[in-house]
This record gives C-alpha cells, structure tokens and sequence, in this order.
C-alpha cells in the first residue's frame, strides 16, 4: 500500500505522471511490435518453422555478443537517417516516400567526392564528402518540393518517380564515368573511396552511429526550439491558418523537402563512408522505404526514431544469422515490419486492445487530395 | 442556326481530341508507309503497355470517384502477380491462376477498404501498408526456380486480325488485353450511365447528402475499393500470366503509380484514362524499339526513366487542371 502523504506531494505526481505520459507514448508501439511478432509467428508455424528457434537466432545475432550489438548499431545508422527524413517531413504534412532516391544521391556522391580527391587529411576530407552528399540529397528532395508547390503534383507520386528516376541516374554514372576501372573488374561500381574519406569505428561503435544520434539532436532542436520549426509545424497542421498568419508556405514546404532530402543525404553518405566503402547499385535499396516504418513507429518524433530505428536495425543485422542457424528465409523480417507499420498505422486495434483512448492530434494524417498545395 | 451553335460546341468540346487523333492517325499512317513491320510492333506493344496502366487506373478510379484514395494499386498488383503465378504452377490451370490474382486483388482492396472506411485512417498511410505488406510477403514466400507451364497466348480474331496494321494491332491479342478493352466500356457505361455509378459519384461529392437519401455510404465504399482491387489483381495477372510468364521480385515496377498519373491525366474517366495510358503505352514500347533497334546510342538508364519522368510531367502539368470528387481522402462519420 502507497502512504497517501507520498502520493499527494508534488514531486512524486509529477514524477508519476512523466511515467503516465512515457507509457501513453511507447505503449501503441510496443504493442504494435508484440501484435507483429505473434503473427510473424503464425506464418514461420505456416511455413514448417520454429518462431522460438528463429527469434532466438534473431535476437543472438544482434545483441548476443559485442560485435553483434556493433553490427546492430550499424544496421541502424543510415535507417536513423531516413527515419528522421520522413519524420520531418511528416511534420510539414508533407510524405517523403523519396528518401530513398535522396540517400542514392547522397551516396553515391560522398564516393565520388571520397575516391577522387587526393591529398586531403582525414579531418578535412570525410567531413567534405557528407557535405557532398548532404548536398545532394537536398537538393534532390528540394525538386518533389518545389513541384508540389509551384504546380501541385502530389510528392508521393513524384518522389515515387523520382526515385526510380534515382536508380537509373546512379546505375549511369556507377558504369559509366564514375565506374571503377580497375582491372578485372566487370561489375557497375564506382572506385573505393580513400581511407581519408572512411568514417571510423570507436570500438564496435561505429562513428555514423554518433552522428546520427546527434543528427536526432538538432532535428528536435530545428522542430521545437527555433522559428523555422514552429512555422513547419504549424504548415503542418494547417497550411490555411499558417497562411494567414503571415507565413510563407510555398517557402516552407520547399524547405521542408529540402531538409528531409538532407537527412536522407547523410544517411547513405554515411553508409558509403561507414560501411559499403564504395558505390554499388543495389547495396542501398530498401533503406529508404525503411524510413517510413520507422518514423511511423517512432512517433513521428526524432526520439522516437532512435530506437525503432534500433529495433528495425537489430532485425536486419540478425536476419542473416536467423536463416543460418533456424533455416528462415530472412524476408520474414520484412513481412514483420510491414505488420508492424499495420498495427502503428491502425492504432485503433491497438487501442481497443490494450483498452486506450486516442488523446487528440496522435494520429498521422496528410491532406490526401492530388491537386492542392 | 442552330446547327452552326452545335459545331460550335462539338468543336470546343471535341475540337481538340480530334486533332489529336487526326494527327496521331497521319503519323501512324505516313511511318506504315515507310517502315510497316516496325510501325505493326511499336503499336501492338503500345497496347499491351498500356494494359496494366489502364486496369491500374481503373482500379484508382472507382476508389477515387467514391472517395478513396488507393495509392496501395502497386502492392495489389504484386500480390496478384505472385498468387496468380503460384496458382498456374501448382495448378497448371491459366484461367484458375487468373481467378486466384483477381481474388487476391479484391482481398487488398478489402483490406484497404477496412482501413479506411471502418478504421477511418490516414488513406495514404493504408495504401503504403499495402505496398510495403506486398513486398514482403512476395520476398518471403518467393523461392527461386519455380516455372510454369507457358503463358496466355494471342487469340486471333478470324479475318478481323488479317486486316493490315490495325487488325494486327487490335484484332490479335492474349486474352487480359481484350478483357481490357471491354472492361474499360464497362466501367465506363457502369460509372456514367447506371444508378450504381450515380450513387459512386455522389457519395464521393457529398457523403452526407448521399447518406440522406438512403444511400449506405460505406456499402458504396467498400464495393468500389473491393471490384476495383479485383481489377488491379488482374493488371498483376497480365505481367506474371500474360507478359512475361513467371514472376519476378518487385516485377510490378512502379506501375501501380503510374497508373495514377495515367487517371488524373484522363480525369478520373475509364475512356480518358485509356487514351492516357495509350499514351504512356507508347512512351515504354518507344523506349524498347529504341533499346533494341540500335538506332540511336543513348545510355539504356536514360530510355529506362522515360516513363517516370513523363509521368512527373503529366503530374506537373495537368493535376491543377482536373477537379478533385469533393470528399476524396476523408473518412465519412455518421452523426
């Protein structure tokens, strides 16, 4: 039994209710996670498989050992990245299905800024070409911005677009001016960047790791904490009102593009530099899309993105280990996160069955209509 | 008189698809004339390009004229392809593999039905479950290897495929590509000439005034989302049943999306959203002829995004000229 003098002191509710407002927050995610993993279980039961034996391997394979939960955390830095780009974006009201094409961009060219210039000191060079690649991947994203402004073509279909309209342009350019001619080489790659350009580990902490945390860091900071933030938040919830207030919409929204492309750039700069060493087409598919999964189950929240990004991350660096030693197909994961992204998405379900009521403005909505801007 | 007013308005309603077709007609005769083969190719492939486009954008309609916005078309149509495919190897039966991508079809579309009439959530956010959903169960239940026992072949017509250029073309078809062209009569007649169509139309205008004369707004609803996934389902049976014969992983492309395109570039219309998807149709068999004849030495990446980049134009250019159903994308609540 609770004394009635603790419970009523003002530190001690406020304590309590921070806890109320941390399970109001993580509670439709973890359900929604749980919900998945029980019918990614009926379907390895389906499939002639043990789900004990696959998640078991699963969960070894990305947090059994040091290396392991490294592996993990590099499997989650580039989906931090487009994480954060959608769930920026998502605060605009705007729904940037290009990260995807926006981090090929931003990979492919921090490679090229990191294998062809010479001569640089580490210092100097690595930071140069995320620069690159942040650069691109905005500019990149600016493009759905800027139509959706100036002639009100709906950025999912655009982003869509524009990244197959990414695959081909990287597929050019890795086998054809920027391929790899080394001899003996037949493969559409570019060179390998120079160990100046490479992004270190601290130990199994990969350094990409760090920046993309503190990538989360500035993006809350942008968002809550400073003008331009309030004006994209407010678009977001209504351009109208945004509007007449003063604000500029068509500017926001282009900015808005731009910065998700931004983010979206780092990652596969990051992922180049890291991780891959090079440019190869197909080494970064899916990142992307991830990216939705991820800002969804993180709440749109750039804190939240950190740890679903985590979860999704682990998926990914056990899977391997998973169809090794359990004899699972590692698609299997892929089938979970869409469940999952289901059960986000649907949170009504979850609500109805962890008995929850919505408080008001928790779920995502976009204006869903093609022609308004 | 009266007979000038009404040339006049024929012109100013026709006026300009008609010098459309009159041209399109001069070129296609004046490149017969010179190169037949090339020219009978370059448009039978423009027809069954077209195809999927068309039956995506079919699907997109009857969603969007009731007031759902399905952007999960893409993840319908793999799905299918995959299921309908599954079918024919086990089974052998091409007909029944059609049935089993149809039905697979409308089953998305129920879920997505679900979504977003019952549970009332954001309608693009369901569409992308769908997508997202349909990439992964393909990826998992995909094994590699699996061949089936052909594909759906041309059917000729009797003497209507002989007749030169246009018979070939139209008259000499795999059975999808015909139910094609009768299914856009039929959803044409359906959309603007029955009472189902009426009450399609007016629940996506005006769901409350519709609810007030008696008409079950979700029943409507549903049913579109539903036939409509039937009619994606079978755009995914064409790729894996009747254009290639065998799936492949992610073999849908983008084209569920570009059959959006190709719907607000026809204005939401079957016939309109057909002469947009011949359109695009002949964009892809272009870029084919230009990959394969060797005329021209463009990079194939370059040919590769032809369609994408004419679908951002189409977006671009022709999304302010078409007017939006008035409820599109909002959850109907009963008071």
């Amino acid at each position: 039994m609770m004394n009635p003098e603790i419970e009523s002191s003002p530190g001690n509710g406020r304590f309590l209710s921070t806890l109320q407002q941390i399970w109001r927050s993580i509670s439709v995610p973890l359900t929604a996670v749980l919900l998945a993993a029980l019918i990614g279980a009926i379907l390895l039961i389906a499939s002639g498989a043990s789900p004990l034996e696959a998640y078991a391997a699963l969960f070894k394979g990305s947090f059994g050992n040091a290396q392991a939960i490294g592996r993990t955390l590099e499997k989650a830095t580039p989906l931090i990245f487009s994480g954060l780009a959608v769930a920026f974006a998502f605060k605009a009201g705007l729904f940037n299905i290009g990260a995807q094409g926006q981090l090929l961009f931003g990979a492919i060219v921090a490679a090229f800024l990191g294998f062809s210039i010479e001569g640089l000191p580490a210092i100097i060079h690595a930071p140069l070409a995320l620069i690159g690649g942040a650069a691109a991947g905005a500019l990149y994203g600016a493009i759905p911005g800027a139509l959706r402004t100036y002639t009100g073509a709906h950025e999912v279909i655009t982003t869509i677009m524009l990244n197959y309209i990414a695959i081909n342009i990287t597929d050019y350019l890795a086998d054809g001016p920027w391929k790899d001619m080394t001899p003996g080489n037949i493969v559409a790659r570019t060179p390998k960047i120079l160990p100046s350009a490479e992004i270190p580990y601290i130990g199994n902490v990969p350094v990409g790791f760090i920046l993309s945390v503190l990538a989360a860091v500035v993006v809350w900071w942008l968002l809550w904490h400073t003008t331009i933030g309030y004006e994209i938040r407010t678009v977001g919830l209504n351009s109208h009102a945004a509007h007449y207030a003063g604000m500029r919409v068509a500017w926001t929204v282009i900015l808005t593009m731009a910065l998700s492309g931004l983010l979206a750039g780092l990652g596969g700069a990051v992922e180049t530099q890291g991780v891959v060493g090079r440019y190869q087409p197909g080494f970064n598919i899916a990142l992307g899309f991830d990216g939705i999964t991820i800002a969804l189950l993180g709440k749109t929240h750039p804190f939240g993105v950190i740890p679903a990004a985590l979860l999704v991350g682990a998926m990914k660096a056990g899977s391997s280990q998973m169809q090794f030693s359990a004899g699972v197909a590692k698609e299997i994961t892929d089938v979970i996160q869409a469940l999952i992204l289901f059960f986000v998405a649907a949170d009504v379900i979850v609500r109805w069955i962890i008995r929850m009521r919505a408080s008001d403005g928790d779920q995502v909505t976009f204006s869903s209509n093609w022609g308004q801007s | 008189m009266e007979s000038s007013l009404n040339v006049n308005n024929w012109l100013r309603r026709y006026g300009f698809l008609s010098g459309v077709l009159v041209i399109a007609f001069v070129i296609i005769v004046w490149r017969y004339a010179v190169d037949p083969q090339v020219t009978t190719a370059v448009l039978a492939s423009t027809l069954r390009q077209s195809t999927p486009l068309v039956l995506g954008a079919l699907c997109g309609l009857l969603g969007e004229r009731s007031g759902v916005v399905n952007i999960g078309i893409e993840g319908q149509m793999l799905l299918a392809a995959f299921i309908g495919f599954l079918a024919s190897v086990y089974t052998g039966n091409l007909a029944l593999a059609i049935a089993a991508g149809m039905l697979t079809g409308a089953l998305m579309g129920l879920l997505l039905a679900f979504m977003s009439v019952t549970l009332k959530m954001d309608q693009i956010i369901g569409g992308t479950v769908i997508n997202i959903l349909a990439i992964g169960l393909t990826g998992y239940f995909y094994t590699a290897g699996l061949t089936t026992q052909g594909k759906l072949q041309p059917i000729p017509l009797g003497p209507l495929a002989d007749i030169p250029l246009f018979g070939r073309v139209f008259f000499n078809n795999p059975p999808i590509t015909y139910a094609t062209l009768i299914l856009v009569m039929v959803v044409h007649y359906v959309l603007f000439f029955t009472r189902w169509g009426l009450r399609t139309r007016a629940v996506g205008e005006h769901p409350s005034a519709a609810d007030t004369v008696g008409i079950n707004v979700f029943t409507i609803r549903y049913v579109n989302v539903i036939i409509g996934g039937a009619i994606a389902g079978l755009a995914g049976a064409y790729l894996s049943l009747e254009a290639v014969g065998s799936f492949e992983r992610l073999m849908t492309n983008g084209r569920g999306f570009v059959a959006l395109a190709v719907m607000l570039f026809g204005k939401r219309t079957p016939l309109g959203s057909w002469g947009a998807a011949l359109l695009f149709g002949f964009a892809s068999a272009l870029q084919t002829q230009l990959q394969f004849g060797g005329e021209i030495e463009i990079p194939h990446q370059f040919i590769g995004m032809l369609p994408y980049l004419l679908t951002i134009l189409v977006l671009a250019g022709f999304v302010g000229r078409t007017r939006d159903p008035k409820a599109l994308g909002q959850p109907y609540e009963t008071e």
